[in-house]
């Protein structure tokens, strides 16, 4: 097996002729009409900014106002500040144990927030610190979630991957694990004949997960209004797509289930394809994949430099050509809409708000023995007492 | 008995059924023949076969505004299997978020706890799922914390294990890991458990041992149809995700008088069966019958071991308990009787490595040492597979009981 491992990048990619390849720019939207400052205009994507599966593809023109994209500007560099106050903090050992950061995959989780209403539900893997801030939470719950800290969402008792909000479902440590979840609260939101979407999302890793499978047959049988993205970002974990799936088209998957490819970096795209996808699912058409192609300029997790599987070259020039943030930038500033200045006020003000944030955290206290306690069986449910961590501690209720 | 039975039997079909007949005798779940005279299911004496005996099962509670009243309340005679399908009726007619999904639960179940559900609550309600346990259990996890009641069938306990991550990881953890914001308190897993006589390796296992380390989560198994009701509706209705096993050989053959209204038995408390100061036997589901054959056969032994049985044990008063909820297990009903008993006999049908047998006794001897005369003795499945033709002999059997009543009494 190991050598055939080896061999394989030497064969040929082997793509249906005639078929294009996704592109992953971030900078190739080009305006359709003028530029307005007070209303909306519209812009066209790049041509090969998404492939489809059984279905047509969302329209290349997307309609976008100026306060819009200058939101989407502030809000993925502020998510880029905080995942880099969480390494920093990391590197100091305020945050210990897992950890694994979004930077680089700013635009699916801003452009999923963009296309959704609040009362869609999402639910993620343990990639998800930007996604809990997004969906009613603060960039301090999750710090202090992740310093351990009783400010945080779930009071310090979860960490990195265990954050929710009324409309989101959590991290998940399991690979995979969180996409049944998804079918079950998408089947909830259709019994209750509400016409809201449940976005279950997993990596290009998870996806080879026989659960994920699973919950696909039961949102097709069931026509659940379930859209299962895969966030892919070429590696899942230390391994590249193509190392571990036989089939790297990810949005074809889904077997009956039709599938759209987006690119994941250009946040005017993601938005698109996340609208075009929940259109889908609430006029009742059933589930849908989506898949993402983005990319991670950091390691799977702390503890991976991320340099050991792919070279960094490839991390330089994804960093330097694709980058989802000054892709946007680029945008805004050609379409003239703001000025360079007024973007570096704006990261300013996200670093500011970020920091601000980071020492609140820093100032929660730690959670309180007792707590330890709680919330494992429904208060006066719990057995008469739970031992502890060394022979004579044992909590009596 | 077996041969006379196949006496009875026209002479030329006598080698076609000489094999069924076999089969058919290995899964009366009947200790050997030397507890002939002994009662079993069929007649056991821990059964409520009447209305008023029914109606005053200890700890049962009215769902009710009347409910302390028990005059013109009814009862009606059901197997395990139809008091289950009686809770699931009431939790599906109080709850309108209540559902219930499984493998071909629509069309009854394999063991028909769910017949006529999908016909009379609609198929929105009652639907089958694919063939996969881990997305049941997923799926159920999702579905819980919408809020609603969700009621998820694994056909059997055996097959549980595809879905022991999301059971294990998801469900006992959710409230905990999210600080209390959400939790799957109205998910309950049903699943068949125990020996049939003939299940083998995928059909007859045991597994609530495996999920005692699952803080979160709770873990039921009755002995009875009245128990199966009240427990399951306790069960449904409890703010924490339960996984309620039942013995699946008890579904046909244990029959009770049950309650006709919606009432609950609640969870966490062990019942005592029969009171008694010189030894206290611990046991759940399908054991219970064996342990009540084993106390019939140590007051008066048959001839063929009378002798292992000295004269002085057989007056012996003994007081079987059973644990009814295994996780979080009654811990201070055991403490109190062993305390007064002074010795412990644990009986289960699961191997004994990691079995709950062990954490109980750890507990016990720790909580009661000095009070103890005897080591706590375990009587359990043999630490192999259920393997089928061998399936009499690796659950416990009357005799065995009586052997280690016998033994712990006489330490």
């Amino acid at each position: 097996m190991a050598s055939l491992a080896r061999l394989r990048p030497r064969l040929p990619r082997r793509l249906p002729i005639g078929l294009r390849s996704l592109q992953t720019s971030a900078d190739t939207t080009t305006l359709a009409d003028d530029a307005h400052h007070s209303k909306p205009f519209t812009v066209k994507l790049h041509e090969d900014s998404f492939r489809s599966y059984r279905t047509d593809s969302p329209s290349l023109e997307v309609e976008v106002t100026k306060e819009e994209l200058l939101g989407m500007y502030k809000t993925m560099t502020t998510m880029r500040r905080m995942e880099m106050a969480c390494d920093a903090l990391y590197k100091q050992k305020l945050i210990r144990g897992f950890c694994h950061l979004a930077i680089g995959q700013e635009a699916v989780s801003v452009g999923l927030e963009a296309g959704i209403t609040p009362d869609d539900k999402v639910i993620t893997a343990y990639r998800c610190h930007p996604f809990a801030v997004l969906r009613g939470g603060s960039i301090k719950g999750v710090v202090a979630e992740l310093l351990g800290r009783q400010g945080g969402m779930s009071h310090g008792k979860g960490g990195s991957m265990h954050i929710f909000t009324h409309s989101f479902f959590g991290g998940n440590g399991i690979v995979g694990a969180q996409v049944p979840l998804g079918a079950g609260i998408a089947f909830a939101q259709k019994y209750l004949e509400k016409p809201l979407a449940t976005y279950a999302m997993y990596g290009d890793g998870a996806s080879n997960q026989g659960q994920v499978f699973e919950a696909f047959n039961m949102a097709k049988l069931w026509d659940l209004p379930c859209v299962f993205v895969c966030e892919n970002n070429k590696y899942g974990m230390g391994t590249s797509a193509e190392r571990s799936s036989s089939n790297t088209e990810y949005f074809t998957r889904g077997d009956k289930i039709p599938g759209i490819q987006a690119n994941g970096m250009d946040i005017i795209a993601v938005k698109q394809a996340v609208q075009y996808t929940r259109d889908w699912v609430t006029s009742g058409k059933g589930p849908i994949l989506l898949e993402f192609v983005t990319y991670r300029y950091g390691g799977h997790s702390m503890s991976d430099p991320g340099t050991t599987y792919r070279t960094r070259e490839e991390i330089q020039r994804m960093r330097s050509t694709q980058d989802p943030i000054r892709g946007l930038a680029r945008y805004i500033e050609e379409w003239g809409l703001a000025s360079e200045e007024d973007l570096k006020k704006y990261d300013k003000e996200a670093k500011i708000e970020v920091d601000q944030a980071v020492e609140e955290a820093k100032a929660s206290p730690f959670p309180v023995e007792k707590d330890l306690w709680t919330d494992i069986y429904y208060a006066g449910t719990q057995p008469s007492f739970m031992r502890g961590r060394e022979r004579e501690e044992v909590h009596y209720y | 008995m077996f041969s006379s039975k196949l006496a009875r039997l026209p002479g030329r079909r006598l080698q076609l059924l000489d094999r069924s007949a076999r089969r058919f005798q290995s899964t009366s779940g009947e200790p050997p023949s030397a507890s002939g005279h002994s009662p079993s299911v069929a007649n056991s004496s821990y059964l409520r076969t009447t209305r008023e005996s029914a109606l005053h099962t200890p700890g049962l509670q009215w769902v009710d505004e009347d409910n302390n009243n028990v005059a013109g309340r009814e009862t009606r005679k059901m197997n395990l299997y139809q008091a289950v399908r009686d809770a699931m009726s009431f939790a599906l007619t109080k709850d309108d978020t209540a559902v219930v999904f499984g493998e071909d639960v629509a069309f009854g179940g394999v063991f028909r706890c769910t017949m006529g559900l999908a016909e009379e609550f609609g198929r929105e309600r009652v639907f089958n799922t694919p063939l996969c346990e881990q997305g049941i259990a997923g799926f159920g996890v999702g579905l819980a914390s919408m809020g609603h009641t969700a009621i998820a069938e694994i056909q059997f306990a055996d097959y549980i294990f595809p879905a022991f991550d999301q059971i294990v990881n998801e469900a006992a953890k959710h409230r905990y890991r999210s600080g209390g914001k959400y939790n799957v308190g109205s998910l309950t897993f049903r699943c068949p458990t125990m020996s049939v006589g003939h299940g083998a390796l995928y059909h007859s296992q045991s597994p609530e041992g495996y999920f005692l380390g699952a803080s979160g989560l709770k873990l039921v198994i009755p002995r009875s149809p009245i128990q199966a009701k009240g427990l399951l509706l306790a069960s449904i209705r409890d703010p924490n995700p339960v996984i309620f096993m039942e013995p699946k050989i008890l579904y046909r053959s244990a029959v009770e008088q049950v309650p006709i209204d919606d009432f609950h038995i609640p969870l966490g408390k062990a019942e005592h069966l029969t009171r008694g100061d010189d030894v206290t036997v611990l046991t759940w589901g399908t054991p219970v019958y064996t342990c009540e054959t084993a106390l019939h056969m140590l007051a008066n032994p048959p001839e063929s071991i009378a002798q292992h049985i000295p004269a002085s044990v057989r007056k012996a008063k003994v007081e079987l308990i059973d644990l009814r909820t295994i996780l979080p297990w009654d811990v201070e009903t055991i403490e109190e009787s062993v305390r007064r008993t002074g010795r412990l006999v644990i009986v289960h049908e699961a191997s004994r490595t990691g079995g709950v047998g062990g954490e109980i006794a750890a507990e016990i001897q720790k909580r009661c040492f000095l009070k103890l005369n005897a080591p706590v003795k375990r009587v359990t499945g043999w630490d192999t597979p259920v393997a089928m033709a061998f399936e009499k002999f690796f659950i416990p059997d009357a005799l065995r009981v009586v052997d280690a009543i016998v033994e712990t009494l006489t330490y």
